[in-house]
């Protein structure tokens, strides 16, 4: 049997008076590509320090690699890669000293783990005598990952990378995590964007120091089970406010260029159209489609409200 | 055969490296750090100075003659003093003084010489400016002792029976620069070893590098160890600094050992760095390790260390207090080595006082500086 390579059982993490993790637990297997899907302040970041044996945790037990993060955490170091929210490198050392620094930080030497890195490093080359402070958003996720990666870590945990990156590099990110992932490297990555979670093996919806459900995109989908009515028109405010106060709408909110309502049962999509055009909105636009993570994470999280 | 280096090794050797490149590219902070001691020599040494400079002498003698002449010159022939006005009446005298037009008024009494030949006494008056104290003390101990010269020339040259005849050990000049050189010294090595030292591993804090450090199998002692090289080098730098200017620039000779001079600086440097790490645990970011270092530890340095008040006027109280800062030991110590000349093991108290300070320190900042972030 695959042994899992994180697991948590019931963690809490207090500060103060706040509880940042009310008890969460999850299992990740060995080449895992994880995500934690939630807006700021949900206890992504509170999670993925606990596990990067940084926080000690107020309850509940973890394990990486099988060994515990309260007493084995020693152990547990050499084998991951973390790689926090804020860029953290040493921002007056170059591109290149900073990959040198924290391979041999890990014991390790760039030459030998080169390979693993080369493809996201190789976007770095030009900049290698660049001092890191100067390089692009981007650039400095990939440096910061590239360091996370030069010894050689069975498990990485990420926090929001592509946090404040250029679409086009968070593309180009993901992407550099699927390679990770086909190399065996178990991946915990946490996103406030939602449209990531279909990226990912598994997600975790998180939300205020809870899982609000754990699966693959697919199947949170589908647990969600109900199509979603996607409505646009000129006056997409009005338009929110006039769906909201419809009967024929259990809950509605913007996504993008349209608005998404939740219908309630027996409702009719041709009636609701006829009814916003009653109410004075003009080239208005209803249509069926297959809910995504985010309609069920706004879903969950009304529901548990 | 050459044994490649073992991990710790190679890692204290990166760790090391990084540090001085911090300091090195941060070009503005390293000119100030090594600019420090020359300019503070220099300010000390030439522009605050608190030697008594030539005093402005106000003159009252309402019937002048020989014998009040003979007095006069002979005080204004001294280095200390010049005529600044000659005033024609006790309340001109006053108006002089209170205007700040002269420190010093000499008032004879009225038919000095008179007297002086009928009854072979005759009196004559010092006013001294004592707004600042120290250098009232100084123009009136210069001033009476040449009046008193003057008294016995006028006797006919017969020595009086009784006179103390002061010698002025270790600093027969008076200078200040002898009383400073240790001060700054102790100011300089404080404020770079411990400010510094704690604001860079603050730094890391602030700027989550000091995560990335932790989650690795680094021990936290290497960190730290790693920190102090660079700091501890740039102290030995400007403790360089400012021997080679005092010897050469102002004059201050080392009586005592030279090496004793040294080892009691790189303890005093020790004991600095060791402040730095403490305050490093404490504080959360840079501006409060600024604080912390600036206004909790050298404002009682530069108060309490005798840098500026000698310890030995204080009230008991702040005396006391005085104890507790190493920068006290440490001038102290370097006074009696430097100036007076002193042997070692003289100063066994202040080596003592500054060695278990450190230790305390350095034991206290290790077990605070956890390698998880609590």
């Amino acid at each position: 049997m695959n042994m899992a390579t994180v697991e948590i059982d019931g963690i809490v993490k207090r500060f103060g008076t706040v509880e940042a993790l009310r008890g969460v637990s999850l299992s990740v297997s060995r080449g895992e590509l994880f995500g934690l899907i939630g807006p700021d302040g949900a206890g992504k970041s509170t999670l993925l320090r606990v596990l990067a044996t940084l926080l000690p945790a107020d309850g509940g037990k973890a394990r990486v690699e099988g060994m515990d993060v309260e007493k084995e955490y020693r152990q547990i170091r050499p084998r991951v890669g973390y790689m926090p929210a804020r860029f953290s490198l040493y921002p007056d050392l170059t591109v290149e000293e900073n990959l040198q620094l924290f391979a041999t930080v890990f014991h390790a030497t760039v030459e030998e783990n080169y390979a693993l890195v080369r493809e996201i490093y190789e976007h770095l080359l030009p900049f290698k005598k660049r001092r890191a402070a100067a390089l692009s958003g981007g650039m400095k996720q990939k440096l910061a990952l590239c360091c996370a990666l030069i010894h050689a870590p069975s498990v990485l945990f990420l926090d929001e990378p592509t946090t404040g990156v250029d679409p086009v590099s968070r593309e180009e990110f993901w992407r550099v995590l699927g390679a990770l992932k086909r190399r065996g490297i178990t991946i915990l990555v946490s996103t406030p964007y939602m449209d990531e979670a279909r990226l990912c093996d598994r997600v975790a919806l998180v939300r205020a120091g809870r899982f609000l459900d754990t699966g693959t995109p697919t199947e949170i989908v589908e647990r969600h089970g109900r199509m979603i009515w996607a409505a646009r028109g000129h006056d997409m405010p009005a338009l929110l406010a006039d769906l909201r106060a419809h009967p024929f709408v259990e809950s509605c909110f913007a996504f993008g260029d349209w608005h998404h309502a939740t219908p309630s049962p027996g409702a009719s999509l041709a009636r609701l159209r006829e009814a916003m055009e009653a109410l004075g909105h003009r080239e208005v636009e209803i249509r069926e489609t297959p809910p995504c993570i985010e309609d069920c994470f706004i879903r969950f999280a009304s529901c548990q409200a | 055969m050459k044994r490649p280096p073992s991990p710790a090794a190679r890692l204290f050797r990166a760790f090391t490296l990084k540090e001085f490149r911090h300091i090195f590219r941060d070009k503005r902070t390293l000119l100030v750090l090594l600019g420090m001691p020359v300019v503070q020599i220099v300010l000390f040494g030439f522009a605050i100075t608190t030697e008594a400079r030539e005093a402005r002498v106000v003159l009252l003698s309402p019937s002048p003659g020989a014998a009040e002449r003979r007095v006069t010159d002979r005080l204004l022939s001294s280095d200390y003093f010049e005529l600044s006005a000659v005033a024609s009446s006790p309340s001109a005298v006053e108006r002089a003084l209170r205007r700040g037009e002269a420190d010093v008024a000499l008032v004879f009494e009225p038919a000095f010489d008179e007297r002086l030949a009928r009854d072979g006494k005759a009196r004559v008056q010092l006013v001294v400016d004592a707004t600042n104290p120290g250098l009232a003390a100084q123009f009136s101990g210069h001033a009476s002792a040449i009046i008193a010269a003057a008294a016995v020339e006028l006797a006919g040259g017969a020595p009086p029976p009784l006179a103390a005849e002061t010698r002025l050990l270790h600093n027969p000049g008076m200078k200040a620069a002898y009383n400073f050189v240790p001060g700054v010294a102790g100011f300089i090595l404080m404020l770079v070893c411990a400010m510094m030292t704690s604001v860079s591993i603050v730094r890391e804090k602030e700027n989550g590098t000091m995560d990335m450090l932790l989650v690795s199998p680094a021990r936290p002692w290497m960190i730290i160890a790693a920190k102090l090289v660079p700091y501890f080098t740039l102290s030995c730098v400007n403790l360089a600094t400012i021997l080679l200017l005092s010897v050469g620039v102002l004059g201050v000779p080392v009586a005592g050992s030279p090496g004793g001079v040294v080892a009691v600086s790189l303890l005093f440097i020790l004991v600095s760095l060791s402040i730095g790490i403490f305050v490093s645990t404490v504080a959360r970011d840079q501006v409060v390790a600024m604080l912390v270092s600036g206004m909790v530890l050298m404002m009682p340095v530069v108060l309490l260390s005798g840098l500026i008040f000698p310890v030995e006027n204080m009230p008991p109280l702040l005396e006391w207090l005085s104890r507790l800062i190493p920068a006290r030991w440490y001038i102290a110590a370097m006074k009696k080595i430097m100036i007076e000349g002193a042997p070692l093991h003289l100063v066994t108290g202040e080596i003592l006082a500054l060695a278990a300070t450190g230790a305390a320190l350095l034991l206290l900042g290790l077990k605070k500086f956890n390698d998880r972030v609590t």
